[in-house]
């Protein structure tokens, strides 16, 4: 009697605990969400150094956010700093490998880092 | 009602959920910078001192290789000012007969290599490239040009000819007069140019080697086209002067990306 109370009551912790940790999650993406499409807006007006705090701080908010990456990397590209530009597609796209808008922006990105590389010897 | 209502709903989450795709993205221009392999900031001059030249008779390597970056480096140099002394004559500087640094500046241009003074074949390159190692000599032309940042190298520019199988579209039209296109092999005989510089950046102050860059670039034509060797070398340079450029500016890669949301 004891033990079936004892699972009862484990059952129900662990789907209180989902039942928690789901709003959680959606405030974090929809968090998340909020700083990306700040990020559009500012760097649609050109201010691309907010615009990567912001993309950085959905990241940090949602690491599963693969967008938010990936705007970050073409952030990182427009400051001309391509090795972290580099990390954040792969991010992207480890998150959303199927993603064509991301494996697009990933093909462009590396069509210009190879040719430096290549330049550079590496 | 229930399945009409139930239609009407599954519609309207249909077209919620495209509007929502086709808002999910901006496409953005972007403007990638590729930052310059040399810090520049240290100098404020440049010259170009001249190139051994070798491959053909028809284009004088050195000269048109001089007077091209020259011309490139002032409108697109950014703040380094071109020195515009007499290119230098390397393959004599290599023979032993060097010129006393800087001499072309001084006003007395030393003998330009002619046809028979450059070197024929890129394999005598390598015994002539010391020269770019020769710290003493390159330190004596930047303290008599105040100390500039030198450009030299070598220039190959050798006609090529080539035959083979070559890939073309053949356009064909039916009985009704509907044309297609069908991809056809044939035989060819082409000939063009290769351009392969070879360019070394060092440092007027002291002499020293900073960056050294090759490049090369081919181009073929049908054997029955004629074109100018001189044409066909700018037109190969063309192709690597914003690489070349770059060594020295920071240059733009224009281009677009897609913002997610």
């Amino acid at each position: 009697m004891f033990l079936r109370t004892m699972n009862i009551v484990l059952v129900l912790a662990a789907l209180l605990s989902a039942l928690v940790a789901a709003p959680a999650y959606a405030d974090a993406r929809g968090d998340a969400r909020k700083q990306v499409e700040f990020g559009i807006a500012v760097a649609q007006k050109g201010l691309w150094r907010e615009a990567i705090y912001r993309w950085q701080r959905a990241t940090e908010l949602d690491p599963t956010f693969a967008q938010a990456f990936n705007n970050l990397a073409i952030a990182h590209e427009h400051e001309g700093e391509l090795d972290k530009a580099l990390v954040a597609y792969e991010k992207a796209l480890k998150i959303e490998p199927l993603n064509p808008f991301i494996k697009q922006n990933f093909d462009l990105f590396k069509e210009i880092n190879d040719r430096i590389a290549r330049k550079d010897g590496k | 009602m229930i399945a009409l209502r139930a239609r009407t709903v599954s519609s309207v989450i249909l077209i919620a959920a495209m509007s929502g795709c086709s808002a999910g993205y901006v496409e953005i221009p972007l403007e990638t910078p590729i930052q310059p392999k040399i810090d520049v900031r240290p100098f404020s001059r440049v010259f170009v001192a001249g190139f051994i030249a070798a491959g053909s008779d028809e284009v004088d390597g050195n000269l048109e290789t001089v007077r091209l970056l020259r011309s490139q480096l002032r409108n697109k140099g950014g703040a380094l000012r071109v020195i515009d002394a007499d290119a230098l004559s390397l393959p004599g500087l290599a023979g032993g007969e060097a010129e006393p640094a800087g001499s072309g500046a001084a006003g007395n241009p030393p003998p330009q290599p002619a046809g028979d003074s450059a070197v024929s074949d890129d394999a005598q390159f390598a015994a002539v490239e010391k020269i770019f190692a020769d710290t003493e000599y390159w330190k004596k032309v930047g303290d008599e040009l105040q100390q500039p940042l030198i450009v030299t190298g070598t220039v190959l520019f050798r006609p090529q000819q080539r035959s083979g199988f070559v890939q073309r579209e053949r356009e064909t039209f039916d009985s009704l007069g509907r044309r297609s296109v069908e991809p056809e092999r044939t035989y060819m005989e082409r000939k063009g140019f290769i351009l392969r510089p070879t360019f070394v950046f060092i440092d007027g102050r002291t002499g020293e080697t900073l960056h050294t860059e090759t490049f090369r670039e081919e181009i073929l034509y049908n054997a029955t086209q004629t074109t100018p060797p001189l044409s066909s070398f700018f037109e190969l340079m063309d192709r690597l002067l914003p690489s070349f450029l770059n060594t020295l500016t920071a240059q733009k890669v224009r281009g677009s990306r897609t913002l997610l949301k």
